[in-house]
Parts: structure tokens; C-alpha cells; sequence
């Protein structure tokens, strides 16, 4: 299936404002969509006999930066019987920085969506375990963020090691 | 030299890694019980939360992130060439695959896939395949290890050794060897590897036929691993799994013929997956079997590269495997997600470029160990304490991947 056919079926089930945008230039080719409805488009996408996108490849955040004051956030599909790939990307607002989660569409998100929270602090919606899963529970901040700073000190311990320190 | 602060108070410890279960959400008769995270069946370094009821598994909540070394950081803070070692050590006992997935993603996004030469993908090939031998041998000796079988465990690390050695010969390392660059090679292969490589291939050979007598239809072993921590094939999918466990549920999904990338479509070799002739089909016996199978299958791929190398692309005087690596790596503006098929699966870089400079905005590995494990939990619940460690190692994780 072509990208424009994607679009098709997105557009027949959720109306013509749902697809925002095409993006050929990614590489699978990109549908950026509407962050609110993003479960029922997976769910939709998951389930039609023509797209059958049944495995989430990967899952990741970027964070544009204070100036723009937008996150994204990017699913990489793929149907295994009609060996096809789709790339979705949906824009959400970097203040609150919410969307729905995609769990119980395929449960690999689980942890794709704790990563994407632990490092870039997307908030997904309705995930039923949202903890931090690689740094440290109560570390602060989200290091993949634009204006990350590293804190000097974790619990008395220095972060960063001077030249000469040999600890 | 200034002392190190360090506030110790009793609580530090459960918020730094805090459980998951409390005293109070546990059933009577219920406990937790920590494994790891130093364990000799976790390759790597894992902390398990299992809840028990007497001896069946409850429950178990991995904590992970104590490997974690901001591999996404760094290689979103130098150019895409000198990323390559840091891509050695997401898995470190099959470090060339990851290097060619990377590497290849990066050839595409420039789109000089095509300009490199045939000799270069070949000995690319080849040196992916004999580490994909090297790190099954690794998830096969430690797994009879952690069942409790000593000999074969020392039987393919001793034919392990050879390949590293092979390994280092070429590039002059070990484990992380920094060996496949943008465009071409580090090196050409040493004089006379081929030959070597063909003596070694000769020699393994006969001992996988051991292999399988001694490990894979040994009697213990099916009766420890048959039937135990049985994976369907949509849970499979669902939970994002790909490679040899994907595969020793049944399903005949392998990148590198679904891709077809490099040169493995002019390659002739099978896929084997699981078919449940030990128990059902999905079980650590099929994982392990699945496995094995590959082995043979890389030998098959090994003898037809180094049949290229020596007859059709020979080594020349004037070849230069470094005549097509870019100055400057500087892709057009893009999302690109290219992946690849590593020894434990589906290894995926989500790469962004901004088409102005040759660090990338964002990287994201998307690693095959980090879904692989995701699904522990959900096949382990009701077996026993001692079958949980034979399904951790059927999963063959490398926690360098899973934190990265």
C-alpha cells in the first residue's frame, strides 16, 4: 500500500482533519496525525485488514526545544503478513506534554512509553505503570530534554569529575 | 582531593530502587524475593522482583537501568563516524552486527548504499556471521550452564575462542572491535585469513554435530526445558519480540531475508524456526534449538562469503577498502528508521538530521533485547522458581542493549 492509501483509510474512518500532514521524506514514509486520537488510529491501523500494522518496531520522543515549544512523539509500524511500514508522528505541546498511551494496542509500548517518560517526560495517558525505567527513581529532570541541565550533585555525590579528582 | 559527601539514611536505599510490591499488596503466604542483580543466569546486570507463593512464580517486575550510559546522548553529541564505538557496546558480544545495521542506516540515509564495493560487503558479511556464531555460542553455553550442564558450556567457548581470535586478527580487538566504518573498512582482511576462516569452518563443523548430542537431545536438558515458559506467536508480536525467539514460536520472520539487505539475497541459506518436536511449540527448548539451527545456517553463509572472496572479489593490490568513506558524513534533512537483523533481533536506529551538520538531532536504538525482555513477566507467572532461570536465559538478553 501506498502512503496516499494510508490516508485514505484514515481519512474514510476519522474524517478529512485527522491526517495533518504527509511527510515523504522520512524513510518509511510519514503520516503526521492528530495526537488526540492517536489510540483509536493505532487500534484502527492495528485491526483493518488492509493495513494490519501488527508489530510496533519503535516508539521515541524528540523534544524541539523551548522556542518552538513542541514535542513529538513517532511510531514506527509494521505488518508483518503484507510486509509494510508506516511511520506516524504526532506533534503535542511541550508544557503539559500529554498523550494517549498505546498499550493496550500492542503491549510492547509498555516500556517504549516508560523510556520515552523517563528520558524526554512525555506523559502518556491512561499507561497503567508510568515509572521511570532507566535512570534513577528520584532523579530530577529529563535528560533528552533541550534544556536539561545535569544537576551537580546526585544525593552528595558529584556528577561530574574534575581533571585531577581521582575519585 | 575533596572527600565525597555521601548522606546515607535508611530510606536512600528503597529510592534508588524502589519495589514495585509493597508489604501490604501481598496475599498471605505471599513473599518478594530479589534476584540479581549480580546473577549468574542475567547476562548483565538485572534486578527481578518475583513475588512467591511457596515456589511458584507470582509475579516478577524487572528493574533495569543499572548498565544505563546514555548511548542516545552521546551519539546525539558527535558526528555520526565517531558514534561506531559507542554502537560496539549496546551488544557487546555481537558487536560487529550492531556496527552494520548502524553503518548501513547511515549509507542509506546518504544513499551511497549501492556504491560500495562487493568485496567490502561481503568480508562485512562474513565478519557479521562469524560474530553471530560467536554470541549464539555464548546464549547456548551459558543457557546448558544455567540449566546445569558444565561441558558443553566449555565445549563452545573453546570454539568461541577461535572466532575471537579470528576476530582480532582482523581489527585488532577483541569484543569491540570499531571495524565497519561509513562506506567501506577499517582494513582490508589480513593475508591469508581466508584460509585460515575456511580451516576453522572445517573444524567447527563436526562439532556442532556434538553439540546437538550432548546439549540439544540430551534427556535432562529436554526435560528441563520442554513445555516451560511457552510463548505464542501473537503474544510474541504483540509484546514486540523478533529474532530467535520470535522465531522458536513458529514464525519465519528474519530481516535479513524480509529486507534483503547487503548481499544476503544472492546467499543461500534457511531460516529454521521452532516446531515444537521436544513439547510445545514456543518453549525454551525451541529457543535453544532455533539457535543451534542458526549456527549451522551462518556456517552455510560463512563457506559461500569467503567462496566469493577468494574467487570473484579477490584481494587486489590497489582495492582500498577505505576509498568510499565520506569526509563528511551530512545527510539531507530527514527522518529515517533502518534497521537490521542482530543476533538477538530486530536491532532499529531512528536517526533526525537537520541536513546542516553531521551530528544527528536525535538517535533512538531501538534494541531487540529490550523487547525481548519486556515479555518475561508474562511467561513466567506460574512456573517455578527453577524454571524462571531457564526461561531468563532462553531469552538471551545482553543488558548493554536493554539499557543501553
Amino acid at each position: 500500500m501506498e502512503i496516499t492509501d494510508f490516508k485514505q483509510l484514515l481519512t474514510e474512518e476519522f474524517g478529512e482533519d485527522v491526517v495533518l500532514s504527509i511527510d515523504e521524506n522520512a524513510t518509511p514514509k510519514a503520516l503526521v496525525v492528530d495526537a488526540t486520537k492517536i489510540q483509536a488510529i493505532c487500534l484502527f491501523l492495528r485491526d483493518h485488514e488492509n493495513s494490519f500494522f501488527d508489530m510496533l518496531s519503535c516508539l521515541t520522543a524528540i523534544d524541539n526545544g523551548p522556542e518552538a515549544n513542541t514535542m513529538e512523539v513517532i511510531y514506527n509500524l509494521y505488518s508483518i503478513p503484507h510486509e509494510h511500514s508506516l511511520m506516524l508522528k504526532t506533534v503535542i505541546d511541550r508544557e503539559s506534554s500529554e498523550i494517549d498511551s498505546v498499550e493496550s494496542v500492542w503491549r510492547t509500548a509498555d516500556w517504549h512509553e516508560r523510556e520515552a517518560y523517563d528520558l524526554l517526560g512525555v506523559n502518556f495517558k491512561g499507561h497503567p505503570d508510568l515509572r521511570r525505567i532507566l535512570m534513577a527513581a528520584d532523579w530530577e529532570g529529563h535528560p533528552l530534554r533541550q534544556d536539561y541541565v545535569e544537576p551537580e550533585t546526585y544525593r552528595g555525590m558529584k556528577t561530574i569529575r574534575e581533571e585531577g579528582d581521582p575519585s | 582531593m575533596s572527600t565525597i559527601e555521601y548522606k546515607y539514611k535508611p530510606g536512600n536505599l528503597n529510592a534508588s530502587a524502589p519495589a514495585f510490591y509493597k508489604e501490604e499488596n501481598l496475599k498471605r503466604e505471599e513473599m518478594v524475593i530479589n534476584i540479581g542483580p549480580q546473577h549468574p543466569s542475567t547476562h548483565g546486570v538485572l534486578r527481578l522482583e518475583v513475588v512467591t507463593d511457596g515456589e511458584i512464580v507470582v509475579d516478577l517486575v524487572p528493574h533495569l537501568g543499572y548498565l544505563h550510559r546514555c548511548f542516545e546522548k552521546h551519539a546525539q553529541s558527535v558526528p555520526f563516524n565517531q558514534a561506531i564505538p559507542f554502537v560496539d557496546r549496546l551488544d557487546y558480544v555481537a558487536a560487529m552486527n550492531s556496527e552494520h545495521a548502524f553503518v548501513m542506516g547511515i549509507e542509506k540515509m546518504l544513499g551511497i548504499e549501492n556504491d560500495i564495493p562487493k568485496r567490502v560487503e561481503y568480508i562485512r558479511v562474513l565478519v557479521a556471521e562469524l560474530n553471530r556464531i560467536a554470541s549464539h555460542f555464548v546464549a547456548i553455553g551459558t543457557y546448558g550452564l544455567d540449566i546445569g550442564a558444565f561441558t558443553p558450556f566449555l565445549w563452545v567457548m573453546r570454539d568461541r575462542e577461535h572466532i575471537q581470535r579470528l576476530l582480532e586478527w582482523i581489527s585488532g580487538a577483541r569484543m569491540l572491535y570499531n571495524y565497519i566504518w561509513v562506506g567501506g573498512l577499517f582494513y582490508d582482511l589480513p593475508v591469508g585469513f581466508e584460509e585460515k576462516c575456511l580451516e576453522f569452518i572445517n573444524y567447527l563443523k563436526p562439532k556442532l554435530v556434538e553439540l546437538d548430542d550432548v546439549l540439544i537431545n540430551n534427556k535432562i536438558f529436554v526435560e528441563r526445558t520442554a513445555n516451560i515458559g511457552v510463548l505464542p506467536r501473537n503474544l510474541a508480536i504483540n509484546y514486540g519480540v523478533t529474532g530467535p525467539v520470535l522465531r522458536g514460536s513458529g514464525l519465519k520472520y528474519d530481516l535479513r531475508r524480509v529486507d534483503g539487505y547487503s548481499v544476503y539475497p544472492e546467499l543461500d541459506f534457511d531460516i529454521p524456526v521452532g516446531k515444537g518436536e521436544m513439547g510445545q511449540t514456543g518453549d525454551c527448548w525451541d529457543r535453544t534449538f532455533v539457535r543451534v539451527q542458526e549456527v549451522k545456517e551462518s556456517v552455510k553463509i560463512i563457506e559461500q562469503c569467503l567462496e566469493k572472496l577468494t574467487k570473484e572479489h579477490k584481494r587486489t593490490r590497489d582495492f582500498d577498502p577505505r576509498a568510499m568513506v565520506p569526509k563528511k558524513i551530512r545527510p539531507k534533512a530527514q527522518d529515517f528508521y533502518a534497521r537490521a537483523e542482530n543476533s538477538k533481533g530486530e536491532l532499529g536506529f531512528f536517526f533526525r538530521t537537520d541536513g546542516r551538520s553531521d551530528i544527528p538531532v536525535r538517535c533512538k536504538a531501538r534494541a531487540c533485547s529490550f523487547s525481548n525482555l519486556s515479555v518475561l513477566a508474562e511467561i513466567t507467572r506460574g512456573h517455578m522458581v527453577a524454571d524462571m532461570i531457564a526461561i531468563i536465559g532462553s531469552i538471551d538478553f545482553v543488558m548493554g542493549e536493554v539499557d543501553r
